[in-house]
């Protein structure tokens, strides 16, 4: 299959379409050329992706600079098995850090967002712009002392000193997607009308915001699942190989002088398989969380 | 809006947990760097007393071979090359994807499909891509290079001392321009139809439609853009350590900054992190003041 046989197709498809101003030779060369551009992007997109594997199913022996870009010549899981025997216990703690970190900054999120937009106080739209710049900060910035205060107030190290932080920290991003869902999707006369029927706050917290959260739920608990599976910055200065997550354990396997490229790309799989399952079953929601980012108004 | 005390006082209290958090662990924390760095404090004893700037001052005249200033000229190439390529590329496939193309879908989960995956995990490949290796030696893209008769391109990525931090950005860019390219999509398509037609009726090319309707339209995009990828390079760590580690040739102040700490130099330490929050600050507090003045006004 080639770019020229795709556009093509492409055409074929598009002659439906409300005819454009440019016509004939112009008009071919252009879609070849968008299509060309397109399929390069996606062979350069997937490049790291085929060495990943490739590498990881090859033999220590044929792992030298000739034939680098080869298939295999002798497919063996021996490099999975190594890489399975370093990273496995923080793959379990992973999970264990992750899966609380998205549940409950979820709620809390969702507690957050629900004041900020449907019961708000006087200076509402200040206290919300200060706890959106703790989305920005460089936590390097909190990192020296945070430290010193975790010790000290005595969360047990690795996982759990993990959860709290990613919770604390995790607090502007999921107030901001609920907040602006809830300002999307929940009208301010069914809040009203709850109130006239003489709920309280809590009360119309409980039986109407959570219950319409779903999409947006699914949407933080993506968010913060990715940023806590995939965070090395806090894991690395709150936690060691013995107690932390997987990027700590994939960066001792992966980060010596002269590593082991086979396991460590094996190594760098299994790492990113849970978020890329993620991101393929969720991909629409995935997104969302992305655009939230961006803070739209 | 009228607000009564008793109405809205229970929504006070239920975020008030969030608010003493954030409070103590962001802004408390950051009080805490910056009276740090106002200390004389480079070991693990007690500050012995208020150093005024010079730790500041220290860091930009007194630096061993100019290790602040060098990693903060890493840092200003890397940006310049992430920014660069990343608000490019993801311009460039959200117009190409713009007009419905045949298979968008798919262009845009392989796009963004990097997005999922974790800077630790990434630096894996893309050091082994970024061999520096040449002729017979090649290895990765160097290798590739020389296949196709494009030794010339060989080169030595990273491990170039005066542009090797732009060769560090590829793996960057590589992972956040299907987020750009999002980003810019959404803003072709919120911009009106009837803004389009009336341009065509008015009888502009397309050239002129792109040029002087559609670009402008997208400034609002760019600007979010160039916020978001600005306020992660300034951030960038992972990607550093799991590419090269930390070591002079890639240093740049948040690697500067772990560095340090292991050494127990805690005030300089925390000097480099003001700074690097300043950084942050000159780019997101206007951005800041804007939202706010934008939901004020509501």
């Amino acid at each position: 299959m080639t770019a020229t046989d795709l556009t093509r197709s492409a055409r074929a498809a598009n002659h439906a379409r409300p005819p454009g101003r440019r016509t004939g030779a112009r008009a071919v060369s252009a879609h070849t050329a968008k299509y060309t551009l397109l399929i390069l992007s996606v062979l350069v997109v997937l490049m790291p992706v085929y060495v990943l594997v490739v590498t990881s199913f090859k033999s220590g022996s044929e792992i030298g600079v000739t034939g680098q870009w080869n298939l295999p010549k002798h497919w063996t899981t021996a490099s999975w098995d190594k890489a399975w025997r370093a990273l496995g216990p923080s793959f379990g703690r992973t999970f264990q850090m992750a899966i609380p970190v998205a549940l409950i900054s979820s709620l809390i999120g969702s507690a957050n967002g629900f004041v900020l937009s449907r019961w708000r106080f006087p200076g509402a739209d200040l206290v919300f712009t200060l706890i959106l710049f703790g989305m920005f900060v460089p936590y390097q910035a909190v990192m020296i002392p945070l430290r010193q205060i975790v010790q000290n107030i005595g969360i047990t190290p690795g996982i759990p000193t993990l959860i709290f932080v990613h919770c604390v920290y995790g607090i502007p991003i999921c107030t901001l997607i609920l907040r602006n869902y809830y300002a999307t999707t929940v009208p301010e006369e069914v809040i009203e009308a709850a109130r006239v029927d003489g709920a309280g706050m809590l009360r119309t917290f409980w039986s109407i915001i959570l219950r319409l959260s779903a999409p947006g739920f699914v949407v933080t608990i993506i968010w913060q699942f990715t940023s806590a599976w995939n965070d090395y910055l806090f894991a690395i200065f709150l936690s060691n190989t013995r107690n932390g997550p997987i990027t700590i354990a994939l960066n001792a396997l992966a980060g010596a002088q002269s590593p082991d490229y086979a396991a460590s790309m094996a190594g760098a799989l299994i790492t990113s398989l849970p978020t890329l399952v993620v991101y393929i079953l969720l991909g629409r929601w995935f997104i969302g969380g992305l655009m939230a980012g961006s803070v739209k108004n | 809006m009228r607000y009564r005390t008793r109405r809205w006082l229970p929504g006070l209290l239920l975020i008030s947990p969030s608010l003493i958090l954030l409070a103590v662990l962001v802004y408390g924390l950051i009080g805490w760097t910056v009276n740090l760095s106002f200390q004389n404090r480079h070991n693990a004893l007690p500050s012995k007393g208020f150093a005024g700037l010079s730790n500041y001052t220290d860091l930009f005249t007194q630096d061993i071979g100019g290790r602040f200033t060098h990693s903060l000229w890493n840092l200003a190439v890397f940006t310049v090359a992430f920014i660069g390529g990343t608000l490019l590329l993801g311009f460039l496939w959200a117009f190409l994807l713009e007009r419905r193309a045949r298979g968008e879908g798919f262009f845009r989960a392989v796009y963004l499909f990097p997005m999922a995956v974790s800077f630790a995990a990434s630096g894996v490949v893309w050091r082994w891509l970024m061999n520096p290796g040449k002729g017979s030696a090649a290895g990765g893209i160097n290798a590739i290079f020389g296949d196709l008769h494009l030794s010339f391109l060989q080169n030595d990525w990273w491990t170039n001392p005066d542009w090797g931090m732009a060769a560090m950005a590829l793996p960057a860019i590589w992972q956040l321009s299907g987020y750009i390219m999002a980003l810019f999509l959404a803003g072709f398509r919120g911009i009106p139809a009837e803004l389009k037609e009336a341009a065509t009726v008015d009888g502009a090319s397309t050239y002129q439609l792109y040029r002087h309707v559609l670009f402008p339209q997208l400034t609002p995009v760019a600007l979010s853009a160039l916020i978001i990828t600005g306020h992660v390079s300034m951030k960038m760590f992972d990607l550093i350590m799991s590419v090269s580690g930390a070591q002079w040739l890639t240093e740049v102040p948040s690697v500067y900054i772990w560095q340090t700490l292991l050494t127990s130099d805690y005030a300089k330490a925390a000097a480099i992190s003001v700074i690097l929050l300043l950084f942050v600050a000159v780019l997101i507090v206007p951005y800041l003041i804007h939202v706010y003045r934008v939901e004020k006004a509501r």
